[in-house]
């Protein structure tokens, strides 16, 4: 299952995106508390919104961002049936990526 | 023979070039590490602006809670009513790395976002915006009551 969960909400040609990713985000200083090790860091840093294939988001993101990360962004140009991609690759070069067509009202 | 292997070691070569630099993957490998640095604010915002001044404004509207009962999960929106937005930023004084996030956005995207921060204490949160080579910035402070640098 793909760990990218997107919503989207038109309203006139603007849409509301709503992106919730799974992830642990952690950020490398937090220990295990049972073996009391260090967790390593695990953690996404880029993230980029596609709008029918043209990037229109690129974030960069650090590990002070709260675990399985919620996002909302809004395009103000969209139309139902337009294409939104997510994609994500983290610290340890994993990656996911999950397309959404937008629905009419 | 010499020839055939010269020429088969070429085009490997040109081969192994193109699979490598020329087709275009997905633009991977931007993310600027040294933002993302352990360290002060004050090294963060010199390693991310240099010395640029900043123009302080509260058309940058952030909605963040006053108090944070949970520092693990801090809701934050940002929304502007200024024009020409390229980046924004999220800074949190007193986390270990100070930079959150940096968005890069097309002129499509309206200024109209929200994401969770972990905060590790009580402090201000600072928003910066970039528009052409002015910087306009505002912060609010939220008090943690259970820091959250953890999960």
């Amino acid at each position: 299952m793909s760990s990218i969960r997107i919503r989207s909400k038109l309203s006139g040609n603007k849409v509301q995106i709503r992106i919730l990713i799974a992830h642990p985000m952690e950020n490398g200083r937090n220990r295990d508390p049972e073996t009391e090790k260090l967790i390593p860091a695990h953690f996404i840093q880029e993230l980029v919104l596609s709008h029918n294939d043209q990037p229109v988001i690129q974030a960069s993101l650090g590990g002070s961002i709260s675990k399985n990360p919620f996002f909302t962004f809004v395009l103000k140009n969209a139309r139902a049936g337009d294409k939104i991609t997510v994609s994500w690759i983290d610290n340890q070069g994993i990656s996911d990526t999950r397309d959404h067509f937008i629905k009419p009202i | 023979m010499s020839e055939t292997r010269r020429f088969f070691l070429q085009q490997t070569a040109k081969l192994f070039f193109a699979i490598n630099f020329i087709i275009p993957r997905l633009a991977w490998g931007k993310w600027p590490q040294q933002f993302f640095a352990e360290g002060s604010l004050e090294q963060t915002v010199k390693r991310l602006f240099n010395d640029a001044e900043f123009i302080d404004t509260n058309k940058i509207n952030i909605q963040l809670p006053r108090v944070a009962e949970n520092g693990a999960i801090v809701p934050i929106k940002i929304k502007s009513s200024l024009e020409n937005i390229e980046k924004i930023y999220i800074l949190i004084e007193k986390n270990p790395v100070p930079l959150a996030a940096e968005f890069q956005l097309s002129p499509e995207v309206a200024i109209d976002l929200s994401a969770r921060l972990k905060m590790a204490e009580s402090c201000q949160v600072i928003v910066v915006a970039s528009s052409g080579d002015k910087l306009y910035r505002n912060q609010r402070f939220v008090k943690v009551t259970v820091g959250g640098c953890g999960g």
